[in-house]
This record gives C-alpha cells, structure tokens and sequence, in this order.
C-alpha cells in the first residue's frame, strides 16, 4: 500500500513538472476532455436532477411541517453546492472515466505498447498521462457547475409539484439566492478540482502498474475505482473540514 | 534529441556481467559478450532462455540487479545515452499504438519530438511503408493488419528513427513461411543499406542462419556458445546440438 502511495506522489509530482507541456498535447487534451464532457453529460444531467429532487423530498415536507417552507431552496442549494454535487459527480467520473483511463493504459501496458513509446524516447508520462490529468481537472469541475445548477433545478421542480412541499419556483430560487453564496460553489467546484487530479493520479497509475493479460486489466481498472472512491471520500472530509475554518 | 540524419553508422554493444532476477527466480545469470559495429548478432535459445529480458536490457527497459550495459562505451543508463544514440526495437507483437493509424505509429517519433513538419513526416513515412512493402496502408487501423503486416509496420516505425542501434524480439514468430522470408529480407536489406548494428531474438533456425554474422546459443540465462554460424553448427555442446538438430520422430514421437 505504501509503495502504492510513495508510486502515486511521484507521478502526481512528475505531472506537475510537465504542466508546461500541456500545450505541446494540446490535441489530446482536447480529445479526452471531449470524451469526458461527451461521455459524462448526459449521465450528470439525469443523476443531479434527481439527487436536487430527492433533497427536496426528504428535507421539503419536515421544514414545511415546521413553518419553514422558505427554507427549502436554501437547504437544497447548499447540499447540493457544498457536498453532493461535487462527490456525486466525481464518484460517477472515477466509475465511467478512472475506469476507462486505467482499461487503456494499462492494455498498453500489457501490450508493450507503453514500451515501445519509451524506446523511441517518448515520456509515458508526458504523453500518456499529462494530456488525461489536464482534461479531467478542467473537466470535471465544469461537470459540477453545470450539476448544481440542474440539481437546483430539480430540486425546484419537485418542491413545486409535491403536494407535501408546494412551494413556488420563485420563492425557492429567491430563498436560495438568500442563502447560498458565491463562495459555497466555489467550495464545491474546488472540492471536484482536487477529487479530478485524485482521480486522474490513481486510475493513470493504476493502468501504468498493470501486469498480466486482461485479467490484470480488469484488477486495475477494479482498484482504479475502489481506490479513488475510497480517496475522494476522505479527502471531502479533510477539505470540508479545512474549508469550514 | 539528435535529429535523424543519413549519415548513420551502428554502434557497439557491449554485456558484462549481467544478471537479472524477479523475485526469486534468476533469468540471467552473468552474461558477456560483444555485438560489433554493424553486426547482425542473431541470439538464439528455447523460450524462458531470457533472450527477451536481455533485449529489454539493452535497449533500457529494464535495470540489471548487477553487470552492465556499454553502447559505444557509454552505460545504457546514462541519462543522456538514449538522446546521443538512436536505437529502435521491433517487439515479438508489433507493439503499435492501437489506438493510432498506421502513419501516425510510424510517424510517432518524429511528431513527438518534432523533428519535421506535418507534410515531411507524412512524406517519410510513405516512404517508408514503401520500404517495407505497405504502400498505401498509411490510413489503416493495426486491427486492419495482419500479423506479418503488423510487423512490417513495426521496421518500419524502426527505420524513421534512422536508428544505428535496432533490436528485433522474435521478428518471424507467428508468421507463415513466405512473411517469414520477407521480414528476414528486410532486416538484411536495412542492415545493408545502412550499417546499422542488428541484435535479433529467434528460435528460427532458417532466420538466424540466413541472417547472422554471429550468433549465441542462450539457455538457462547464460551464453553456451557464440560465434560464427559455422562455428555454432560445429559445436559440441550437447544442449547446442538438441537445439540446432530438434526434429519430429514420426516413428516414435516419445523417444
């Protein structure tokens, strides 16, 4: 495990040193923040639209039994800014975008293909796993930006329609203008950048340490997922609790 | 990084002392030898010999636990010796990026280190497909090609390097007889044209005869003979004459 950990410093360390690469593989980023944003949009839409309705529903009928039907747009907005937009959506992008991160790279690892890239004197790193860090921590956060909003939506929807909530779009969206800041969704949009760089270190590093056939593959894209839910989880914890000071 | 120029002539190679284990298992137990400026050194031995683990070694894909490596002189391991030589290998699989079309793998080194603007590469690398006798596959998937093809592909991507140094990890394995023959004609041919050092890996007598200046006999991670192919014929190492002589007893196939 801790060799595991030391392996990931170092090419989270050696990724780093190479950001002024990122222009040289320009197209590749693009190529792969294509294939998130492509992969991704559709599943975000319908994931955060029913994660604002599910807040609703749970938290909408208590506070309204309590004469604070106002404050369910601003009970719905910030779980869904400061915690579950970010974490959702990067526990989805780890599961559909890890796991394809680590299926290739370590298929071209199996393949040799990864050696070959370096007998003709090409950087794995700067070819294989810069281009993908780049595009999943621009993308990723985008990701959640446009989940809080359709998770607000969502939410919206369902506080109006439930007979148990009934409150009207408006006074949710002024209630939740009332409440959350600018500076919650910067939390959670800094929240899903650092989750992207986790998720981009653990499944690249999962795919370059593969060994075996395609057995091995599937062993790493499986820990690429595991490890990097089980890392996004811990890490919100530390950065809920540094970012609440 | 050196830009390939016509200009080229092989390098030396030189092994000392190399050993290699993986856990406890020990694949090369202290090998020596030399490879002459544009040799063709043709390694041959049963598989699990660690024919490939020593290919791996030279060309820096691997470290050595002790012994090692000289290109000219020079270690492997040197920070700057894969940017002062160039060396290419052509791996047992083909090795392409399946991901790529077969002008982009053979033009991969010189579009990563920009060593030619987008209309020379693409230039080149017909060319070089040309060589190799796949003129107008520029534009296909590896998964369009056939194991012989692929291969072909795979010199080809070799030769854009100009490379002075190329190491070919059982070229004719898994090919019918006729690829077979024209893959052995292509490492002549480049080897002719430019004095390139060839290092190849097989259990193809026919390749490694028709091929060789020299040849080594490896088994059980260590060198039982070398020399040249009449030398290695003439050899009375016992494990050397099974390996050279090994045929079907029809008559008694347990014998």
């Amino acid at each position: 495990m801790f060799q595991n950990i030391g392996e990931m410093v170092i090419l989270l360390w050696r990724s780093l040193l190479s950001l002024p690469l990122a222009w040289r593989q320009r197209r590749k980023v693009a190529d792969q923040f294509f294939e998130i944003g492509n992969a991704s949009l559709l599943m975000v839409c319908i994931l955060s639209f029913f994660i604002g309705g599910v807040i609703a529903l749970q938290t909408g009928p208590v506070l309204v039994e309590r004469g604070l039907a106002s404050a369910v747009g601003g009970v719905v907005g910030i779980s869904i800014c400061k915690e579950l937009a970010p974490v959702m959506m990067s526990i989805l992008i780890a599961g559909r975008i890890g796991s394809a991160m680590a299926a290739e790279i370590g298929s071209m690892r199996v393949y040799q293909e990864i050696d070959a890239l370096r007998t003709m004197n090409i950087n794995p790193v700067h070819y294989l796993v810069l281009p993908r860090l780049t595009a999943i921590a621009v993308a990723l956060p985008l990701l959640v930006v446009f989940s809080i909003l359709v998770g607000w939506l969502g939410g919206a929807v369902v506080s109006m329609a439930n007979d148990r909530i009934d409150v009207a779009f408006p006074t949710f969206f002024t209630n939740l203008r009332d409440i959350v800041q600018i500076k919650d969704v910067a939390n959670g949009v800094f929240k899903s950048f650092i989750f992207a760089w986790i998720i981009g270190v653990v499944s690249c590093h999962q795919g370059l340490v593969t060994i075996g056939g395609p057995r091995g593959i599937g062993r790493s894209v499986t820990k690429a997922v595991v490890n990097s839910i089980v890392l996004i989880v811990t890490a919100d914890y530390i950065l809920t609790r540094v970012l609440l000071q | 990084m050196n830009t390939p120029s016509h200009n080229q002539s092989g390098v030396s190679v030189q092994v000392r002392g190399l050993r290699k284990s993986f856990g406890r298992l020990e694949v090369l137990k202290g090998l020596d030898f030399d490879v002459q400026p544009g040799e063709v050194f043709v390694l041959m031995g049963p598989s699990g010999s660690g024919k490939s683990v020593l290919l791996k070694h030279i060309i820096g894909l691997e470290i050595p636990d002790e012994g090692e490596i000289l290109i000219n002189g020079e270690s492997i391991q040197s920070p700057d010796v894969m940017d002062k030589y160039r060396m290419a290998m052509v791996f047992q699989s083909g090795a392409l990026l399946s991901s790529l079309t077969v002008g982009e793998n053979v033009g991969l080194y010189l579009s990563e280190h920009r060593l030619a603007p987008p209309a020379d590469i693409e230039r080149t690398v017909a060319e070089k497909l040309e060589v190799v006798g796949l003129k107008g596959t520029a534009g296909k998937m590896p998964s369009e090609l056939s194991g012989g093809m692929k291969k072909r592909v795979a010199i080809a991507r070799a030769l854009i390097t100009e490379p002075q140094l190329i190491l070919y990890d059982e070229p004719t394995s898994e090919l019918d007889p006729v690829s077979a023959v024209t893959i052995a004609e292509e490492i002549l041919k480049l080897h002719q044209r430019t004095g390139v050092t060839s290092l190849v890996v097989s259990h193809d007598r026919e390749l490694a005869f028709g091929v060789a200046d020299r040849l080594a006999v490896m088994y059980d991670g260590r060198l039982l003979a070398v020399g040249a192919p009449e030398a290695i014929r003439a050899s009375e190492d016992p494990i050397v004459r099974d390996f050279l002589n090994a045929g079907l007893n029809r008559k008694r196939p347990a014998a």
